[in-house]
């Protein structure tokens, strides 16, 4: 299974199938899901269940919509003509569209909990009694897993699956976490340091380890991504509920505006006694039916229908890329968020140092150095001796010799000891290493440091860079060794490829990004420049993040993070939005209000987008839904009263068949785009980094004007198809 | 010089006039309202109310004191109704008669001022000047400190303290109210407005009857009238009757006076909250919905079908000659953009889209520029709403000059908008179910509607501009106006402060690149689009079957 098949639905495609979580190229979309024709099929069932009252009391906007169809429906079976009938039939459509919004946003989570319930299997622990450390346990007994308590210790061994969350308090083993993750390649875990937490679940590949229990019952990290993706466990985020709030505003202002018309209605009518009745208006004022559908058209169900999907399909949205948010809460949260806190190693810049340029010393020549730098690092395989090997291809075209070739060599590997690693070949002796370390043995060896040497190294530590001297010994002219420094190589940071760009789009979008990193102030200051972030913490302990989370909070800033380690706890715990890595403690993933499952810091910067485009999409629809009213007054109110005041025929701007036909088609657009926007709703609309002023004029333009115009042409092609249905026009 | 041109003539120095004293009294306002120090006068003051002057208000004390003052402030003025038979000055008046005396009381203190009796024939001079001369200005002044509790709610960080009541009610009448209409009576006297104590003049007309000219201390009250948005004429005929407003000069002062405290206020709030911009947006958008409304009014009263105004030349029927068709149509525009409700001609009379237009320029939530303080408060309010709805869009929690509009301020702001809406077609509602209610209209069809629609429609905007022809003066529409003034004031007023108590706890959330900006030409656009959408169209349906049934053809 690949890493992330899991992840995957049952039936239909993946749109992020395989993409590489970190440095896909910025200028594209946030995506998501695309909406399967087969999926609103199967999530049928579940919208169908969704129409019981006491599951449509927490969307009031569509509990109003159901109350109007069983009343509109009650009203056609008493007195059944095709246009109550279609009414009825339209209504009920418009509440079961909206259940099935919700149906096909928790139908996708569905397919992963089941995939995670697969690996929650019932399993027995040996439980030990009495385990202290460094001593052996007393005993040990078998527990169903689910009966464990925190503090429980237990012990697993090879091909035993690890029963609850915990931390490793002895051992080390590999453990095979792909249930959880979907990453197939065994991990590391051992006791004390930052990966000690393994997940319940997740089964032992090789040795032995202890665990300390620290879930409790039922609140194991499995049960809460089942509980996350199915929605169980959702909770109305605070915009959310702000929201609910003004459309219900909406809702009363209208119902009120449609009830009161009646009075109104009646007596116009009965000051206009030659009018004749009609489907839509008699005696008694607007017909129910009318009433009902004028209600239903006015009061904002599109943004009432989608609303709960929208907010599920941006959770499912992180899940997509393995990051688990604890609380919707979070993921609003990460829209807001001001301040990004960013690790420098392995967010902003490649984990290693990579050779950049060999700068000789003396009458050498660039060539000779790079020649000599590579034949010294050929049987270095760190990252760091690779890249000068590769430097030296790219750069001078040196043939990458393999040590094989060269087999009366005689190689010496780094020694922390010598801080030097080298090659004695041909009667040359090679070294490479630390500043002081070969300046140290070329002097021993009878050789001069040229005074240029101390200069060249000091400017590369100053700008952040490591420098490694090469020197050389080898029989002079007159058969005597001679020793001298060659040059140096320019170790640097790598900044990983379009972090620029990506840090250039956060700051238009008014996010600061702040680099983390344990360097000097002028390393740091040099990376922080080449990478383009705002600004740094040097030298940075945890305490440090912690004050300077503090502070930002205190100007009224949010700040995000990630963090692995124990000592990331607290800041993790008060940063708006902390997201640790799965790879780290378990403290840390308490602390933590998201869990990247791949580790990868970097994905911070996604998670802004997916909040922020959780947010723009819940806005866009609310505009759209608000600004659909003024067609649908527009067709609605002209054809209600236009017997009974024949000049209101001119506010008929979509020109209308009949009384009957504006009233059904508005109703039927009224249904019809909350299908269409089900697609949108779930993948969220499309955001381009921006300022905030552009996003708006885009935004503003594309959903709002977008919304008073549309309906006109929707509505308007509605009616020219059901004037023919008989009894309509 | 045409009528056309003096039309544009007229509008064009009212437009520059008013932007002439934005920033002048703006400013002014704001160093009254944030000056740390206490005239002597006002020291005496606060003595005899009791007041600590220098201890601020929660936004909970700040609502009880505004709901108190005005409570005793309704009881004192129908006391002095009620009682005006036994007291000085009466005229020869009698006790004023229980419902009037009750709706007359509530709609002073509400600022509204519909006037459910005819003055000269009613209110004795102590009556006019103890009584409703002091409403105009305090119920003026209470609008104006709530309006300047709610900027401060957004000005200030980390507090619940959002000033003190009693203070800013004394300054704004004392330092803004009274000078100002020293000022604007002089003025209206100059221009021929009486003011005097005389009893009424008895003269023999041509026809040989003998008719009794009632004079009296109008300009002191005609000023405050405008100046405070309040309304109430001294006379029935109002501000078209030749005492009260005399030639076409005094028309354009007096229109001048009811749009002043109002527009300045937007550069007050711009300076209170640190940002003039934010101010210059808010003004923007009332000056947008004001000229829209201005122009809609005029040209459908210039361009009308009719066969009489054909003939005419315009819709001339209701108007007073010495102020014309632009200065009529540009005063009944300013007495419903604002909450005045003074009336120079007969709204009745309009024609029915003209009407309607002053009808949905109530309707808007009379923010363009509104009453004195009501004016600012419906208008951040809009704002409120409009950065919640679009503000979202830009991917943020949505945020207004710094602070979050979570899910209290928005159960604040929305709960404001649903009042007036709510109040204006339950009340038409009723008033349209029953019977005797819907005896007092003096046309059928669609008019009388209209007159129905227009009565509540005032009376819960505040407004108290009367549409003519509806019989208003029965127990129903007393105590039914009565209601709608009452609600139509207070439930807003808590809201708000409820609002700004809310809004002045949190800590400022700093601007940034991606912050919504709330001064650009886009955000005015917004503002005008949820004022248009959201409250206009709410009454879409009654404005059919009233004024747009009757109007269009």
């Amino acid at each position: 299974m690949s890493s992330r098949d899991l992840r995957t639905r049952p039936s239909g495609r993946r749109p992020e199938a395989g993409h590489p979580a970190a440095g896909r190229p910025r200028t594209g979309r946030v995506g998501g899901g695309l909406l399967d024709p087969g999926q609103l099929l199967v999530s049928l069932p579940a919208a169908l269940r969704k129409l019981d009252p006491r599951a449509m009391w927490r969307n009031p906007v569509m509990l109003i919509v159901e109350v109007g169809a069983v009343w509109t429906t009650i009203l056609a079976v008493i007195g059944p003509s095709s246009f109550s009938v279609l009414i009825a039939v339209w209504l009920w459509l418009t509440v079961l569209f909206a259940n099935l919004a919700e149906a096909v946003a928790e139908g996708r989570g569905k397919a992963q909990a089941d995939t995670l319930r697969k690996a929650k299997k019932d399993t027995f622990a040996r439980r030990l009694r009495g385990w202290t450390p460094g001593a052996a346990a007393l005993g040990e007994e078998e527990v169903p897993a689910a009966d464990l308590r925190r503090g429980d210790v237990v012990v697993v061994e090879a091909g035993q699956i690890i029963p609850g969350d915990g931390d490793v308090v002895e051992g080390i083993a590999s453990v095979d976490e792909s249930a959880i993750t979907g990453e197939s390649a065994p991990v590391i875990r051992e006791s004390g340091g930052d990966r000690s937490a393994v997940t319940g679940g997740t089964r032992v590949l090789s040795d032995r380890i202890v665990v300390e229990i620290t879930q409790r019952p039922g609140e194991s990290f499995i049960d809460r991504m089942i509980g996350l993706v199915e929605g169980a466990a959702r909770q109305k985020t605070p915009n959310e509920i702000a929201l609910n709030i003004l459309l219900a505003a909406l809702t009363i202002i209208f119902l009120v505006a449609t009830a009161t018309m009646q009075p109104f209605v009646i007596y116009a009518k009965s000051a206009n006694p030659g009018v004749p009745d009609s489907a839509a208006l008699d005696g008694n004022g607007v017909t129910g039916v009318v009433l009902v559908a004028l209600l239903v058209c006015l009061i904002p169900t599109t943004i009432g229908a989608l609303l709960s999907a929208i907010g599920i399909a941006g959770m499912d949205r992180l899940v997509q890329r393995n990051v688990l948010a604890m609380s919707g809460r979070a993921v609003e949260a990460a829209g807001d968020v001001d301040t990004l806190l960013l690790d420098k190693t392995g967010t902003i810049t490649l984990g290693n140092r990579q050779a950049a340029q060999f700068i000789p010393v003396g009458g050498v020549t660039e060539e000779a150095l790079a020649d000599a730098a590579q034949l010294s690092s050929l049987a270095d395989a760190t990252p760091e001796g690779r890249s000068i090997v590769v430097h030296a291809k790219e750069t001078y075209g040196l043939r990458e010799r393999s040590p094989g070739e060269l087999a009366h060599a005689d190689w010496i590997p780094f020694a922390a000891r010598t801080r030097m690693s080298g090659v004695d070949v041909d009667g040359r002796r090679l070294r490479k290493g630390a500043a002081g370390a070969v300046a140290a043995w070329v002097r021993e060896q009878g050789g001069q440091v040229p005074p240029a040497l101390g200069e060249t190294v000091d400017g590369i530590a100053a700008a952040g860079g490591t420098p490694l001297v090469v020197g050389e010994v080898r029989p002079g002219p007159d058969g005597a060794p001679r020793a001298e420094v060659l040059g140096v190589i320019h170790l640097k940071d790598v900044v990983k490829q379009g972090m620029r760009a990506r840090f250039d789009h956060m700051r238009a979008m008014g996010i600061k990004t702040i680099m983390v990193t344990g360097d000097n102030p002028l390393t740091a200051r040099a990376i922080a420049e080449e990478a383009g972030v705002d600004d740094y913490l040097a030298e940075a302990r945890p305490e440090d993040k912690l004050a300077f989370i503090r502070a930002e909070q205190q100007g009224g800033r949010l700040v995000a993070m990630t963090g692995d380690g124990t000592n990331d706890a607290p800041a993790l715990a008060q940063a708006d939005v902390g997201v640790a890595m799965n790879t780290g403690t378990s403290a840390a993933k308490e602390a933590g209000n998201m869990v990247d499952l791949d580790s990868d810091p970097t994905k911070l910067i996604e998670i802004v987008e997916i909040g922020k485009q959780l947010l723009i999409t819940r806005g866009a629809l609310t505009t759209f839904s608000i600004a659909n009213d003024v067609a649908k007054y527009f067709a609605i109110i002209p054809a209600l009263f236009v017997t009974l005041f024949p000049g209101l025929d001119a506010l008929n701007v979509m020109r209308l068949t009949s009384p009957e036909s504006a009233i059904l088609s508005a109703v039927v657009f009224n249904a019809l785009v909350i299908v269409a926007l089900i697609p949108l709703a779930l993948r969220g609309v499309r955001y381009r980094p921006g300022p905030a002023s552009r996003l708006l004029r885009r935004n503003l333009s594309l959903y709002g004007l977008g919304g008073v115009l549309a309906p006109f042409a929707g509505i308007k092609v509605i009616d020219l198809i059901i004037q023919f249905i008989p009894g309509i026009s | 010089m045409g009528s056309t041109t003096a039309g544009i003539v007229f509008i064009g120095s009212l437009l520059l006039a008013l932007a002439a004293v934005h920033v002048p009294l703006g400013d002014y306002m704001y160093r009254v309202y944030s000056s740390p120090r206490h005239s002597r006068v006002e020291r005496a003051l606060y003595k005899v109310m009791g007041v600590d002057p220098e201890g601020e208000q929660t936004w909970g004390v700040y609502a009880r004191s505004v709901l108190a003052f005005s409570l005793v402030s309704v009881l004192v003025l129908y006391g002095l109704q009620r009682l005006q038979g036994v007291l000085p000055y009466s005229l020869g008046l009698d006790g004023v008669e229980d419902q009037v005396a009750w709706n007359t009381a509530v709609s002073f203190v509400t600022n509204t001022n519909w006037q459910a009796y005819s003055g000269e024939s009613t209110m004795g001079y102590l009556t006019q000047m103890a009584g409703l001369a002091v409403q105009n200005f305090v119920s003026a002044a209470v609008g104006m400190s709530v309006a300047v509790a709610l900027v401060r709610g957004f000005a200030r960080t980390r507090t619940s303290e959002l000033g003190n009541f009693w203070v800013d009610l004394t300054r704004g009448t004392l330092r803004i109210l009274l000078p100002v209409a020293v000022v604007g009576a002089i003025v209206l006297v100059a221009g021929g407005v009486v003011q005097n104590f005389a009893d009424p003049h008895t003269v023999t007309t041509i026809a040989g009857q003998r008719q009794a000219i009632p004079g009296g201390p109008v300009a002191s009250q005609e000023v405050i009238k405008e100046l405070g948005t309040n309304g109430g004429g001294f006379y029935n005929a109002n501000s078209a009757h030749p005492f009260e407003n005399p030639t076409a000069w005094t028309n354009w002062i007096e229109i001048f006076l009811l749009l002043l405290i109002a527009s300045a206020l937007p550069r007050t709030f711009g300076r209170i909250v640190g940002q003039k911009r934010q101010g210059y947006a808010i003004a923007a958008v009332m000056a947008v919905l004001a000229v829209i409304a201005v122009c809609a009014t005029t040209a459908a009263q210039v361009v009308h079908h009719g066969t009489v105004p054909q003939a005419a030349g315009a819709a001339a029927e209701g108007t007073e000659t010495r102020f014309g068709i632009v200065g009529s149509a540009m005063f009944a525009a300013a007495t419903t953009l604002t909450s005045t409700g003074a009336v120079d001609s007969a709204h009745d009379s309009y024609t029915s889209l003209g009407g309607g237009i002053l009808m949905v320029n109530m309707m808007l939530g009379e923010v363009a520029p509104g009453g004195v303080g009501s004016g600012l408060y419906g208008m951040l309010i809009l704002a409120v709403i409009a950065v919640f709805v679009a503000g979202l869009m830009v991917g943020r929690t949505p945020e207004y000059l710094g602070k979050r509009i979570g899910a209290r301020e928005i159960k604040f702001a929305s709960l404001y908008f649903l009042v007036t809406p709510a109040l204006v077609l339950v009340g038409t509602g009723v008033a349209m179910a029953l019977p005797g209610p819907r005896a007092s209209m003096l046309n059928g069809g669609p008019h009388g509607f209209s007159e129905v629609l227009y009565a509540f429609t005032s009376a819960a905007g505040n407004n108290g501009s009367a549409f003519a022809g509806l019989a208003a003066a029965t127990w129903f529409y007393d105590v039914a106006l009565g209601l709608a003034m009452l609600l139509g004031r207070f439930l807003p007023v808590v809201l708000v402060l409820g609002l700004a108590g809310s809004l002045a706890r949190q800590a400022p959330v700093p601007a940034s690149a991606g912050t919504l900006p709330t001064h650009r030409p886009l955000f005015v656009g917004m503002v005008v689009g949820v004022a248009v959408v959201l409250v206009a169209l709410t009454f879409f349906p009654a404005l059919a079957l009233g004024p747009l049934a009757e109007g269009i053809r």
